[in-house]
């Protein structure tokens, strides 16, 4: 029962896209800086990305009648 | 014996199905029970989704569960980003599902409830499910092209314009006509003004909490802006008892009808993060929420439908619409049997997270199937209600009297009975003043709903609950409204950048500044003259958004047909091609009505010229020959305009069948743009999360 309720929490953060910078940190972390051993760019905060997630997102046709 | 199960289980489902649309068919005179057509529903749906669905998957669309999706390759974590089925599911109905399903089948109740309902069933699981799907289909394997690149690049130059002047003028006719059903709602009612004028600082409310005091947290967000709109329809009412305050949010029409475009016009231009995001937020966790509600209190109550299976008005003289059954009742309902509009959210947006191909059948025809679910409840909700009191909310005061003696005496005289006490006194339940004349379908809609809940969860706080179904239906209206104000906009500078380089650059202030006064003037024309039309101004304005809606759902099916003769599928053309020789059927004959009949509720010369006569010979009211010379020039620009739209839809039919027939004789076509196919890495040990 409670890994139901855990497992729709997430479904519902997902969703929403509550959970966006985590899945972008974990994207990050898997895609960049991988052979790199210094001066690795670092990834951008929380707040910055939320902007420009958000900004993008309101790109083009995104809602019907 | 596992098989033999599966097939007893289908057989009972299939009769089950047939049981009941036959049941709903066949029944007169007695009232049915709704669930009925939530039986028919359910089994209509998963017969055609187990084995239609199913069968066009994998033998006229091959798709491909090895190949690589544009998703996995092109992931860039942002936009492009594989994602959980069930999640892309969410994200794609809840862009598909607007007011437009509450609406159309709302109006289509007054032929009866019958011809609406088949054509809600039959024309999403034949029609609309398979456009959405074929269409989510093509789009994956063309890197999430949209629906006018597709064009261009399969048909040629001409589709994909007329695949952008189809969105375009769309989106203008959507927009004034859902603005006019939000005025109607609104008109002389505090409540429902106030609580709809309080979703705005609301949303920005919201929007600063998410941006700037906790970026990201969405849900805490939307969470505490969901329930200060529960707080605002407490206040609504508040607010409609206290002497003084009530003044400021009782507004006439025209007052309420600028204050809607003074708002789109501000949407279109303020950053989104302060307003159209967090008012997004807030309409998918209330519409969804509401719309399970219904769905729940449907089955706890199982209502009566009061109206009759056909009412005489399929001869055409219905009040809140003119024009006979065929072919208006397939242009009324477009979203909730088949939308065009779904198909530039089938392409572009959800091919962008789609894991795997195999999910496509899911998504694109499964969401629909929800859809169409949502229009059959819409359609419950306006039936069950008396069908006396369903005319006396929906009758324009202009067919049926202004006076309420006049309009109830009217309406009975159809053998629809209501009198001026009945809804008096449902009125006052509801917290209003009065429901006369509240054209549009938004008001009859909530009254609906508010007897279904208000008996399934109490019938003290029916007024309450009235509010809370306007509040639900104004606040995505209003979404829809600045989302495609906003849209528009960004269209307009596009097109507009190919002339001026410079007002082709979307951050620039005089080209966002002018761009989006051209949109909200476009459809604000629209909505000034529904309001200011005595007929209700629905009657002209959803017409026109059928027909454009439907013209760009052929112009979707005409690149989906044209690619399966070029993929060597001419064998299984029909299932596209005979869902688009329909709309071709009806979109045309429905604006062929509404240009050449003589009867000046349809035509719209007719009815210029009507007016033009009674003006010459002095028949007006001052007040009404004031208006009347716009109305005229309304009802020929209206005329024009469907003729755009239906000339638009043959050149482009013919521009699919020319690529057709030069394909079959061997001659050169565009080539297909189908992306080769790369084998899949994300395969079956991808973790589900």
């Amino acid at each position: 029962m409670l890994s139901k309720i855990k497992a729709a929490w997430r479904v519902l953060r997902r969703l929403s896209g509550d959970d966006a910078y985590e899945r972008y940190l974990e994207h990050y972390a898997r895609n960049h800086n991988v052979d790199c051993l210094h001066a690795c760019d670092r990834p951008l905060s929380k707040k910055d990305f939320f902007k420009q997630w958000q900004d993008e997102k309101w790109h083009g046709v995104k809602r019907c009648c | 014996m596992h098989s033999l199960l599966t097939k007893i289980i289908w057989i009972l489902i299939t009769l089950l199905g047939v049981a009941a649309v036959t049941g709903i068919a066949l029944n007169r005179g007695e009232h049915i029970n709704a669930l009925w057509f939530v039986a028919a529903a359910l089994s209509v749906y998963s017969i055609a989704y187990r084995f239609y669905a199913s069968w066009i998957a994998a033998q006229v669309l091959t798709v491909d569960d090895t190949r690589a999706t544009p998703a996995e390759r092109l992931d860039n974590g942002k936009d492009f980003v594989p994602t959980n089925r069930w999640i892309v599911f969410g994200h794609h109905f809840a862009a598909i599902a607007g007011p437009g399903p509450l609406v159309g089948p709302t109006l289509a109740a007054q032929f009866g409830y019958l011809p609406g309902t088949l054509w809600i069933l039959f024309g999403a699981v034949l029609g609309g499910c398979v456009q959405d799907m074929v269409t989510l289909f093509l789009s994956t394997r063309r890197d999430a092209k949209s629906l006018g690149q597709m064009a261009r690049d399969e048909l040629g130059p001409l589709g994909g314009t007329a695949a952008l002047v189809g969105t375009f003028s769309i989106m203008i006719i959507l927009i004034a006509v859902l603005g006019l059903v939000v005025v109607n709602a609104m008109k002389h009612s505090p409540w429902a003004t106030a609580t709809v004028a309080a979703t705005i600082p609301i949303a920005m409310i919201v929007g600063f909490y998410m941006r700037f005091f906790r970026p990201g947290q969405v849900l805490e967000a939307s969470a505490l802006g969901v329930i200060l709109l529960l707080l605002s329809v407490v206040a609504g009412g508040w607010i409609d008892n206290h002497p003084e305050l009530r003044k400021l949010f009782d507004h006439e029409g025209l007052m309420l009808a600028w204050c809607v475009m003074a708002y789109g016009f501000a949407a279109a231009i303020l950053p989104v993060w302060l307003l159209l995001a967090p008012r997004d937020y807030l309409s998918t966790y209330i519409k969804v929420g509401t719309i399970t509600l219904l769905a729940v209190a449907i089955i706890i109550l199982q209502p009566e439908v009061k109206m009759p299976a056909m009412t005489q008005f399929i001869d055409g003289t219905g009040p809140i619409f003119g024009g006979k059954l065929f072919p208006f009742v397939f242009i009324t309902i477009a979203c909730g049997a088949i939308s065009g509009f779904h198909s530039l959210i089938a392409s572009g947006t959800t091919p962008k997270l789609l894991i795997n191909e195999r999910d496509i059948r899911m998504i694109g025809y499964g969401a629909m199937l929800l859809e169409s679910f949502v229009a059959l409840m819409a359609m419950i909700a306006a039936t069950v209600l008396d069908p006396g009191v369903f005319f006396a909310i929906n009758s324009p005061a202009g067919v049926v009297g202004l006076a309420e003696v006049d309009a109830v005496a009217k309406i009975s005289s159809w053998g629809f009975p209501v009198t001026v006490e009945q809804m008096q006194v449902l009125a006052n339940q509801m917290g209003e003043s009065t429901l006369f004349a509240r054209t549009g379908g938004a008001p009859s809609l909530a009254v609906g709903m508010a007897s279904i809940f208000g008996s399934a969860f109490g019938e003290k706080l029916l007024a309450l609950w009235y509010h809370f179904a306007i509040m639900f239906e104004a606040i995505f209206i209003l979404t829809t409204l600045d989302a495609g104000t906003r849209v528009g906009r960004f269209m307009l500078q596009d097109m507009l950048g190919n002339f001026w380089p410079k007002m082709g650059e979307t951050s620039w202030t005089p080209s966002v500044v002018f761009t989006s006064a051209l949109v909200v003037g476009g459809w604000g024309y629209f909505l000034y003259i529904g309001v200011i039309d005595p007929n209700g101004g629905v009657n002209i304005l959803w017409p026109l958004f059928g027909i454009a809606n439907q013209l760009l759902a052929a112009i979707a099916l005409c690149v989906a047909t044209g690619i399966l003769v070029k993929s060597d599928k001419f064998k299984y053309v029909w299932v596209t091609g005979v869902p688009l020789l329909w709309l071709v059927v009806i979109t045309s004959s429905a604006a062929w009505e509404k240009i050449t009949s003589d009867d000046v509720r349809i035509g719209f010369f007719a009815g210029a010229e009507d007016l033009a006569t009674k003006l010459a010979t002095g028949n007006f009211s001052p007040e009404k020959a004031q208006i009347a010379p716009q109305l005229i020039f309304n009802l020929q620009l209206d005329a024009w305009l469907t003729l755009f739209f239906v000339a638009l839809l043959w050149l482009i039919v013919f521009d699919m069948l020319r690529v057709s027939y030069r394909y079959l004789a061997g001659k050169s076509v565009p080539p297909l743009a189908e992306v080769p196919h790369s084998p899949s890495r994300l395969i079956e040990e991808w973790v589900r999360d």
